[in-house]
């Protein structure tokens, strides 16, 4: 079952495994082919009370460009926003005036700021939001330690789970920065790629396990003290690991964990508040999705996952969504008309092939349309807002501008 | 600058490409495809999706190798989700007889630890195992005649090959560093391919020509680039321009409009003008961007638009469509 295979890969309670209990899916039993309920993104982005906006799903779905868009409509709205945004393609990034990874929120140029709001955007950078957490909390001497360990260093840069450690920590800073300074009042995040996109919402609470382990007990042990803490079991460890690492590496973890001892409880207390954060009414989730089948299953298990953390669910946002052509003339009719002209000679083929156009586009519209119906008889709580899919490539404010607009009809 | 097309003695595909292009299917057909021809192949994923189990709409896969297809000429797809936990264990009990720590090992956290926070440690596993399968053999040749992997896409994809740089860092001698220098051997040996499934987007298409960059720079081999939901079109060449431009004769798609009986009031036509244009710009973006990709020197595959979603049968279709193409 796809909707529980996405769960946290790295929370073990969670890992679909044949034959282990997965959790039950959570919703109404029972629902109507409904029509769907509308989410108006902008009493969203109007709503004072809102201080924070997530944007998840899965990948390829338009996170980012969703989160800038919506970012830049709430700007132009009166909000002071900042985005954060987590590696979005280059010709957005420089719309945005981001011309590297860079992490510093820098103001937007081109925003009109009529209504006195601003627009702050930063990519998330997490080798250098890690080397800053490092800095802040521990001795000059005790970071130049850390820094400098290999393992700090690989788990620092390419540890597939650092960027969700790290989206967290940037958002608390950026939370934190917010309340002291006043300098904005509205954070719209997007959430990384990653395997499970839920990653983040399991990033505390994967530290905490991996903290309260034995292993780092056993880690540290030699480190700090006499051998006689290892019991018979725990030498057969350490011996099995340095004979599968190799000696050395078994002393750069050791020295890193350490290091770190110290280092993590902070860490852990502070993505354990920004889990709060979340929790609470000020945020709101957007989930993104495409409408196709994956994508919506997808949407359903981060709509399922969300309610089952109790994380405010705002809506659900259906990105690429097909627009609806002329009315007047059915699919059917398109169809019959093209095939009377096929039967005649000397009709040059453009009509034809607008009419077959004309068609395929309903036909793909009505697809969507049967898809949405069965997403929200599942979920019948969730509103949802759409994007009309567009010819061109988002790649300039212009383009940002006309999502937010078709976000908001 | 790219490698040689041929893949006739390749045993080792791997497949990547950005969220959302399509790479599982694709895989999935590829693993089909190879098949065909009376061929035992295996098909792997390591990314805990089950997006095997979803395409071919069986129960999630276990950490076992299934037959989840057979042809009719004796062509057999077994398909295996690899587990990084799982394939430590088993690596743990195979190479080095640690049975029992093994079991210590998990009790202490320590499967936690090599499979989530020691860097690069995962993928080795799982690469690992990839590398296993591939050199297995029974009664003097290979129990597959190929593998194909549906690999992390092209964000992650030059991380998690690379593995022998991945653990430099951490392990400069140790059976660990032997065992990557062995899965290296083979990545970049003849006998491995890497392809990458792109949609004709500007953001797959950057991300497919950074990881050729990137994946060559390793010294990995490049296979393919397969297009996939490409846009087709009807519209002569000329028309397509001319919709973008909005020229096209509005008097003469009028008239054809009512001889073919259709009541072409003024928003009939407008409408059809709107969508020949949204069209025409698409199919624009499109060949720019397989243009793009055409020049990265890495043979273009395209991919049929299969109506109405991916099921089995589209799978089929698709596997179809790689079996005609010439570089398979």
């Amino acid at each position: 079952m796809p909707r529980q295979s996405q769960t946290g890969r790295l929370t073990r309670g969670n890992k679909p495994q044949p034959g282990r209990h997965t959790p039950p899916r959570v919703g109404p039993l029972a629902g109507r082919l409904a029509d769907v309920p509308v989410l108006s993104v902008d009493e969203l982005i109007a709503d004072q009370d809102v201080h924070i906006i997530v944007c998840c799903g899965s990948g390829g779905v338009g996170k980012t460009t969703t989160s800038a868009a919506l970012a830049l409509r709430a700007a132009e709205h009166g909000r002071k926003v900042v985005v954060l945004t987590i590696d979005p393609a280059r010709r957005l990034a420089q719309s945005l005036g981001l011309a590297e990874l860079d992490n510093t929120p820098r103001t937007v140029v081109g925003v009109d700021t009529s209504k006195n709001g601003s627009l702050d955007a930063m990519m998330l950078d997490m080798k250098r939001t890690f080397d800053e957490v490092v800095g802040s909390h521990a001795t000059p001497a005790k970071a130049e330690q850390i820094l400098s360990n290999p393992f700090y260093q690989a788990l620092s840069s390419s540890f597939a789970g650092t960027q969700e450690y790290m989206a967290m920590e940037k958002l608390g800073q950026l939370h934190a920065e917010a309340l002291a300074v006043g300098r904005w009042d509205l954070i719209v995040v997007d959430t990384p790629p990653s395997r499970s996109a839920l990653d983040f919402l399991d990033a505390p609470e994967r530290l905490s396990s991996f903290l309260d382990g034995r292993l780092i007990k056993l880690l540290l042990a030699p480190a700090k003290g006499p051998a006689r803490l290892l019991s018979a079991g725990m030498s057969a460890v350490t011996n099995a690991l340095s004979k599968v690492l190799g000696g050395q590496t078994l002393r750069d973890v050791q020295t890193f964990v350490a290091a770190f001892d110290t280092l993590f409880g902070g860490f852990r207390a502070r993505a354990e508040k920004t889990y709060r954060v979340l929790r609470a009414p000020q945020t709101a989730f957007l989930v993104v999705a495409t409408p196709e089948s994956d994508a919506l299953r997808e949407a359903a298990f981060f709509v399922e996952r969300l309610a089952a953390e109790r994380m405010p669910l705002a809506g659900l946002v259906l990105n690429r969504v097909t627009e609806r052509p002329t009315p007047g003339l059915t699919s059917r009719a398109a169809d019959a008309a093209a095939e009377r002209l096929d039967r005649l000679d000397d009709i040059e083929g453009l009509t034809i092939a607008l009419l077959h156009l004309h068609s395929s586009r309903l036909s793909r519209l009505e697809q969507e349309q049967g898809l949405r119906r069965r997403f929200a008889a599942a979920h019948p709580q969730v509103p949802t807002a759409t994007i009309h899919a567009l010819a061109s490539d988002v790649s300039d404010l212009a383009s940002l501008r006309r999502v937010g607009e078709s976000l908001a009809v | 600058m790219s490698q040689p097309s041929d893949l006739s003695g390749v045993r080792l595909h791997i497949v990547t490409g950005k969220g959302g292009t399509g790479k599982t299917t694709v895989a999935a057909a590829l693993a089909l495809a190879l098949a065909s021809g009376g061929k035992k192949v295996l098909l792997c994923e390591v990314e805990d999706r089950q997006g095997i189990a979803s395409i071919f709409d069986v129960a999630p896969l276990p950490y076992a190798e299934r037959r989840i297809a057979v042809g009719p000429d004796g062509g057999e797809v077994f398909a295996l989700a690899i587990d990084t936990e799982a394939a430590l264990l088993e690596y743990l009990d195979m190479f080095y007889r640690l049975g029992k720590a093994g079991k210590a090992l998990d009790r202490f956290g320590v499967i936690d630890f090599a499979t989530t926070i020691a860097p690069g440690l995962g993928d080795v596993l799982l690469t690992g195992k990839v590398f296993e399968a591939t050199r297995r053999s029974e009664a003097g040749r290979p129990t597959y005649d190929a593998v194909v992997l549906d690999a992390p896409p092209t964000g992650r994809i030059g991380r998690f090959l690379n593995v022998n740089t991945e653990v430099a860092g951490i392990a400069k001698v140790g059976l660990i560093r032997n065992q990557a220098d062995s899965i290296m051997g083979l990545l970049k040996s003849g006998q491995t391919r890497i392809h990458l499934v792109t949609s004709l987007e500007e953001m797959p298409v950057q991300e497919t020509l950074d990881s050729i960059i990137e994946l060559e720079g390793i010294g990995l081999p490049i296979g393919v680039i397969l297009v996939n939901l490409a846009t087709e079109s009807e519209l002569a060449s000329g028309d397509l321009h001319a919709a973008v431009r909005s020229e096209l004769d509005e008097t003469r798609i009028e008239a054809t409009l009512k001889e073919a009986g259709v009541e072409a009031d003024p928003p009939v036509v407008a409408g059809l003008l709107e969508l020949a244009r949204q069209h025409g710009e698409r199919v624009m973006l499109e060949r720019e961007q397989q243009t793009r990709l055409e020049a990265a020197g890495v043979p273009v595959v395209a991919l049929p638009d299969v109506d109405g979603g991916i099921d089995l049968g589209a799978l089929y279709e698709l596997a179809n469509q790689l079996c005609a193409s010439a570089e398979f």
